[in-house]
């Protein structure tokens, strides 16, 4: 397996708020304990954030409300200055950059979702979508098409000359969804854009960005609060807390081997079948030694389940090629669907 | 003794334990020594009580003689300060000009009585269809028929000509002064350092009188209604400012990312994200202009405006109270219909409607096709049937005799009883009340308010409330401004005496409520000389007279205030105070206004506020106080001696809001409301 690109990548990412914080990170050599932030009357907002965002993945950050999960992903955009650091986006390190670079960059390679829409309430759907691309200055035309494939993609077709206000809140986020895609960007994003919706909605609109990230095959940083919608849509999970990031690594790793009590407590109601994917259950088989029904080894237990109800004692498993990489054994499942 | 009331409140204050555990003790001390000085003070330091007459700074004169200086001498090389001031008057006159010729005096060849005219102005018809039109697009036939409703009446009260002059100059001052506010805003959202230079020019702007800048101004910009348009560009101008600030600060968070991560540029975020995202509270700044640009109408009428507020102020000086009355009503009726416009207005952009998709011109824009339609056919008429034109005078109707003949009934009938009512008032409580405050150690009344700066607020407050009394008694207005300060606070406890059980009455009852609502909504549009006239008709003029005037202005907020609190308090409060068997009388006075009390300060601090404003235009009525040394400086030109008296006026407004501010905010953080 080759390692994926690194996109983005944060290495050593502070935050502290209070005076003269980047003069208080470079007197303790940019590693400051706890005890001396508290002390010198600063508030560490987020603290040592060292993470890798691949090229295609998504990329989810949760935390409860105060762990600096939304201050991080301000960080990545440089949408507030950090106080120490390095973010590097393809290589390039944004604090770095001049203001115009930056502006550059926003306007033709980012875009970001945000929690309450931030839709402007003078434009029009069309205009709201078509907004980046005004600001960059393309011309009425050209950009007002690219607004209508957009609005075409998250399903809004028709209500191109509504105002914000009369859409409900699951509409507004997909027109919040189409802008942010307009430019077609090399990194997207969320920042928690479900959590001001109804569960159902919520549900839905979940559903909703996996098939465009199926379409779209972007980057994608995701922002939560919520732990089911982290594992429900991260291939990769980093877990905050109060500013720290205490383990990251795919849901399964996090699901099975939880790092602190903190991330347990998170872990401990969660379906392991619905998070353990058939790979981490099978047995290494030759091509051609199983026969039988087969699922992908991205699917996970509960997926595969189902297909033990004829009474097959075992599934096998292939991998992205089609190529049989494994066997799933019947009393495997049945185990791990007991323990719940 | 010679110990003076400062040095002793140090002793008394500097261990000070948490203010709100030892607050009554401390209190009561610093009284008892305020009262002590007060009692056996004089014949050991006079000073203290009279402030001496040779330490007087000539504030005034240095004024006077700086603004002498600015106008002969100042100069920036190729031209003077006054060529440049000039300028600015010559531009503004252009706009002023082509907008008065439109509307009142048509376009003329020449100047002065030898003028002839080439041009008619608008038929007064075809004013008011555009104004009906202009209703109708707004908000619809119920608009349409009131603003035309109120236009109507100043053609048939014969007021059409003054009332157009003065809607010339509105037209002009009210989008510059929106324009101006909006710039100033932006440039203090955007840099802190501007902000930093603009707040307290802000809060000056705000409590200083306006005849105070009516001098210079007119120094400046000569007489005329290009001046009267500046000095209500200087009024206007600053809640304009203020109103832009808060709405640009309230824009949320998550747009200002938005802009950023789109990458606008800092023009880009400006116009394109923080302007529009603001522009629902920026349109009640548009009307707040208008409405204070009315405001001024009266006063800048002493600079030259003309129109509608010379007619009052001309009136007023001949005391005939029919033909002020008549000319108040009309500024009514205007104030009327620009408010309900402008409101609508501001409703009508910021929720944008669907879009329009019908083709064609006309189709597109039914109003500015109508309206095209009808200035045309209506200036073409004109000239045929000249009713058309203008209001055939036969048809005016005046009620000027009738008001007249009222008052005169009034006084005839009703004299002893009026007059028995105003000297019981100024023998029992005017008179004695100010002669107390005259009587006040100036020294002494400076240290308790820093006493009561320092418990309500600090060391900076205290600051403050003992700087700007010293301001007062050095420029020598010390006398002046006791008996400002004894108008004003007698003003404002009748105001809030009436006010505030009108509002516990009314908040409860959404019925009344809704009732006194729009009449005190109706007060607050009402230019504040209106409330002069009625007072100088059955009173007369003297302090009792202007006490009345600012009583009527000055009620309104204390009623807004008080019902406004009590309706705030959280309803499960209330709930909770039924469940536990509370009467309605418990519920009102332990529940209701215990938590209202805030909100009801605030309301007494408006009132104030609101006092103080209008005392200045009770001059015009011979009250003896700051107001009227603004009012002499203005008549004789006297530059340095209206700012003075102006700032002095500011003082304490200044003084007066900070410490009930304070006070609020102490009690709100007693009662766990923050």
């Amino acid at each position: 397996m080759t390692t994926p690109e690194a996109r983005l990548v944060c290495r050593n990412v502070w935050k502290l708020f209070g005076a003269d914080a980047a003069a208080f990170l470079a007197q303790h050599n940019g590693r400051p304990e706890a005890a001396a932030i508290a002390r010198a009357g600063l508030v560490g907002a987020v603290r040592r954030v060292d993470l890798d965002v691949h090229e295609g993945e998504i990329f989810v950050i949760m935390g409860l409300s105060g762990s600096g999960k939304s201050t991080l992903v301000r960080l990545m955009s440089r949408l507030i200055e950090p106080s120490g650091g390095d973010v590097l986006f393809k290589g390039e390190n944004l604090l770095k950059l001049s203001q115009s670079r930056m502006i550059e960059i926003r306007r033709h390679q980012m875009g970001m979702v945000f929690q309450h829409f931030a839709l402007l309430p003078h434009l029009t759907v069309l205009d709201n979508v078509a907004f980046p691309l005004d600001i960059q200055g393309m011309n009425r035309p050209a950009r007002e098409a690219r607004a209508r494939e957009m609005i075409d993609l998250v399903g809004l077709n028709g209500k191109e000359s509504a105002f914000p206000r009369q859409l409900s809140g699951g509409q507004q986020q997909r027109v919040g969804i189409a802008r942010s895609l307009a430019v077609e960007p090399e990194i997207w994003f969320l920042d928690e854009p479900f959590s001001a919706l109804d569960p159902l909605i919520r549900r839905e609109m979940q559903d909703e960005f996996m098939r465009l990230q199926t379409k779209l095959h972007k980057t994608i940083v995701f922002i939560t609060h919520d732990f089911d919608e982290a594992i429900r849509l991260a291939d990769r999970i980093a877990i905050m807390k109060d500013g720290e990031i205490v383990q990251a690594g795919t849901p399964e790793e996090i699901v099975l081997t939880p790092a602190t009590s903190y991330v347990a407590e998170f872990t401990k109601n969660v379906a392991r079948a619905k998070v353990i994917r058939t790979r981490s259950l099978m047995v290494p088989a030759d091509s051609g030694s199983v026969e039988g029904p087969v699922v992908s080894a991205r699917s996970t237990i509960a997926d595969a389940a189902p297909l033990f109800l004829d009474g097959v004692a075992h599934l096998g498993v292939t991998d992205d090629a089609g190529e049989l990489i494994g066997r799933l054994d019947r009393e495997t499942v049945v185990a791990l669907m007991l323990q719940g | 003794m010679a110990m003076s009331g400062a040095p002793l409140l140090k002793s008394d204050a500097a261990p000070a334990p948490p203010p709100s555990f030892r607050l009554p003790i401390a209190w009561v001390a610093a009284g008892a020594v305020f009262v002590l000085f007060w009692l056996y003070a004089k014949p050991v330091w006079p000073a203290a009580f009279e402030y001496p007459k040779t330490h007087v700074v000539k504030l005034a004169k240095w004024i006077s003689a700086a603004m002498k200086w600015l106008i002969d001498e100042a100069s920036f090389g190729l031209f003077s300060f006054t060529d440049f001031t000039r300028f600015v008057s010559a531009v503004l006159d252009v706009p002023y000009t082509l907008a008065a010729s439109l509307l009142s005096t048509g376009f003329l060849e020449g100047s002065g009585s030898s003028a002839i005219q080439i041009v008619p102005p608008l038929p007064c018809v075809a004013v008011i269809g555009l104004v009906m039109l202009l209703g109708h697009w707004l908000g619809g036939i119920s608009l349409a028929l009131l603003a035309g409703g109120c236009f109507l009446f100043l053609a048939v009260f014969g007021q059409w000509t003054s009332a157009m002059i003065t809607l010339a100059s509105i037209l002009v001052a009210a989008p510059l002064g929106v324009v101006f506010g909006l710039l100033f805003g932006i440039a203090a959202w955007r840099w802190r350092w501007v902000e930093r230079v603009i707040a307290p020019v802000l809060d000056l702007m705000q409590t200083i009188p306006v005849f105070a800048y009516l001098v210079p101004v007119l120094f400046l910009f000569g007489f005329g209604p290009t001046a009267a348009v500046i000095a209500t560009l200087i009024f206007a101008t600053p809640p304009m400012t203020r109103i832009a600030i808060l709405a640009l600060r309230a824009v949320p968070s998550e747009i200002i990312d938005l802009g950023n991560m789109v990458g606008c540029t800092d023009r880009q975020m400006t116009w394109r994200v923080m302007v529009p995202a603001a522009r629902e509270s920026l349109m009640v700044g548009m009307n707040q202009v208008i409405m204070l640009s009315l405001n001024m109408v009266i006063i800048a009428s002493m600079i030259g405006a003309g129109g509608l507020g010379f007619d009052v102020l001309a009136a007023l000086r001949r005391l005939d109270f029919g033909a002020g009355l008549e000319a108040g009503f009309a500024i009514v009726a205007l104030a009327i219909a620009m408010d309900r416009l402008s409101q609508a207005a501001a409703e009508k952009l910021s929720a944008p409607a669907a879009g329009n998709q019908t083709s064609g011109l006309v189709a597109r824009h039914p109003h500015l096709a109508a309206a095209l339609g009808l200035v045309l056919i209506t200036v073409v008429l004109g000239y045929a049937v000249p009713a058309i034109h203008t209001y055939p005078e036969a048809l005016q109707l005046s009620t000027g005799t009738f008001w007249s003949e009222v008052v005169a009934w009034i006084n005839i009938n009703y004299f002893d009883a009026l007059e028995a009512i105003k000297n019981t008032m100024l023998l029992n409580v005017l008179i004695p009340f100010k002669r107390f405050l005259g009587d006040l150690p100036w020294l002494g009344v400076t240290a308790f308010l820093g006493f009561a700066g320092y418990r309500l607020g600090g060391w900076r407050l205290a600051l403050l409330t003992v700087c700007l009394p010293l301001f007062i008694a050095v420029t020598g207005q010390w006398e002046k401004a006791m008996i400002t300060v004894y108008l004003c606070g007698i003003s404002a406890a009748i105001a809030a005496l009436i006010g505030v059980p009108i509002g516990i009455l009314s908040a409860t009852r959404d019925r009344i409520w809704s009732g006194v609502q729009v009449a005190i909504d109706t007060l607050q549009t009402l230019p504040s000389f209106v409330y002069l006239m009625p007072a100088v008709m059955l009173f007369r003029v003297g302090d009792f007279t202007a006490m009345i005037a600012v009583v009527a202005f000055a009620v309104a907020p204390a009623i807004r205030y008080t019902a406004l609190g009590i309706r705030k308090v959280d309803p499960r409060l209330i709930e909770a105070g039924r469940a536990m068997g509370c009467t309605e009388w418990q519920i009102l006075t332990r529940i209701r206004l215990k938590l209202a009390l805030p909100e009801i300060l605030l309301g007494l601090n408006q009132t104030i506020m609101f006092a103080l404003s209008m005392l200045v235009i009770t001059a015009l009525v011979g009250t003896r106080d700051l107001g009227q040394e603004v009012y002499i400086a203005l008549t004789k030109a006297d530059t340095g001696r209206g700012l003075v008296a102006g700032l002095s006026i500011a003082a304490i407004a200044i003084v007066a809001d900070r410490l009930i501010s304070a006070g609020a905010s102490h009690t709100r953080r007693r009662l766990g409301l923050e």
